[in-house]
């Protein structure tokens, strides 16, 4: 889905509010989130990409205005619902107050028909889909062209396994794009590179000038 | 809809009128539910507080580091396969972390880490990612703006040296391989061990 969490090259924001030795927790109550979560991620309650992906469906105001771990917390507690573990009436009636949940998902797609496996040095192109479920593709390559220079070991494919959809594991490339190519005059020279699952991926045929 | 903290949910997409639940009760909520079910949770918060603060630090990658900048067969054997070599100094990552890529920096190349969809880090190995690395700013703009956001976090990188950002949205991981400081010939390998920084590994910093 096109999320409010796919931050990558807004614009807007400012200064990292960066701090030496800066910690990962603010709070006792956002290390027990973090403990709770991973709980669940580990007796299968559900898996990551569920998790993300209820992230994800937080309702825009809210996932901006909420910390880290308040996400986390409302991926948590909106699929203990949705899978029954407890209503939400119960939660609140738990919590003494209103839970913000995420909300509903849309459905989710198995692997593009049309894969192939890609070698270090091809040049790839982003596929200009638009997916209303979860999706691990930053919007700031769809359609853009780069070339692979890594290739990782199949994975479950997230498109899928967010939504409890049959689907082949399948490998990511380490896709290099140019960061000039991806924000045309509006960014810093330097090279991107992001980890591409192969669904989202097709290769881009070289022009036929070097005769091989 | 006007209220952002009244979102329909998945459930009740009807009009909500209590005030949204103070964000420990929030939790203590969810807590109460799982133990109904028998998964145990206040036994795992302490197991997990003890992996978070003892276990998954980033002295584990700095040990990584020392050891690659002192040991020439280790180093190519990091970059090759990362999650293979850190397994020999006893470095474990998670089962869904399949593969570990190093990045090695030269004078001429700079790496830097981000995950702008998330948070994810190979965080076994350079510790649970600090707190801008997860914020909006540093995922909205990092890819962007590469040599700006280092200079404004005090990383002034000469101009000359190329910046290449890797976004962590697979569940590859990534961590870079710091350049060792000139002034530490000669050290051992826990000194060197001792200067290297989850900054550093991150790419947010030179040693």
């Amino acid at each position: 889905m096109d999320g409010i969490h796919d931050l990558g090259g807004k614009q807007g924001f400012g200064p990292v509010r960066h701090t030496v030795d800066a910690p990962a927790f603010h709070a006792a109550w956002e290390k027990r989130v973090n403990a709770l979560y991973s709980l669940a991620v580990r007796l299968g309650v559900f898996n990551m990409d569920e998790y993300r992906h209820a992230i994800e469906r937080m309702e825009p105001r809210h996932y901006l205005s909420a910390s880290y771990y308040e996400r986390s917390l409302t991926s948590l507690a909106t699929l203990c619902v949705e899978k029954g573990l407890v209503t939400r009436d119960e939660l609140e009636r738990r919590a003494r107050g209103e839970f913000p949940l995420a909300l509903a998902s849309a459905n989710g797609r198995s692997n593009a028909p049309e894969r192939e496996r890609f070698r270090p040095g091809d040049r790839v192109r982003a596929r200009a889909d638009h997916v209303p479920g979860h999706v691990r593709m930053p919007a700031y390559i769809r359609g853009k062209t780069g070339v692979v220079v890594g290739e990782s070991p199949a994975y479950p494919f997230p498109d899928a396994h967010a939504h409890g959809v049959d689907a082949a594991d399948e490998p990511t490339y380490d896709v290099r794009f140019s960061s000039t190519d991806l924000w045309p005059s509006s960014a810093d020279p330097a090279y991107v590179h992001v980890g591409v699952f192969q669904s989202y991926l097709e290769r881009v045929e070289e022009p036929a000038t070097s005769g091989a | 809809m006007s209220d952002p903290t009244r979102s329909p949910g998945p459930v009740a997409p009807v009009a909500r009128v209590a005030p949204v639940a103070p964000i420990e009760q929030r939790v203590a909520a969810i807590e109460s539910v799982l133990d109904d079910h028998g998964m145990a949770p206040g036994e795992f918060i302490v197991q997990a507080a003890h992996l978070v603060e003892e276990k998954w630090v980033p002295e584990n990658g700095a040990r990584v580091v020392a050891r690659a900048w002192t040991d020439p067969a280790f180093r190519s054997r990091l970059l090759a396969d990362g999650k293979a070599a850190v397994a020999e100094l006893g470095f474990e990552m998670p089962r869904h972390h399949r593969h570990l890529v190093v990045l090695e920096n030269t004078p001429a190349v700079h790496n830097v880490i981000c995950c702008t969809l998330c948070s994810c880090t190979a965080f076994t190995i350079i510790g649970l990612p600090p707190d801008w690395y997860k914020d909006l700013e540093y995922r909205a703009r990092v890819v962007r703006e590469s040599r700006t956001v280092l200079k404004e976090m005090g990383l002034d990188l000469p101009a000359d040296v190329e910046i290449r950002v890797w976004d962590t949205t697979a569940d590859t991981r990534y961590m870079v391989l710091p350049m060792r400081p000139a002034h530490s010939a000669g050290w051992s390998e826990d000194e060197l061990a001792a200067i290297v920084s989850r900054d550093a590994m991150i790419g947010v910093a030179r040693l």
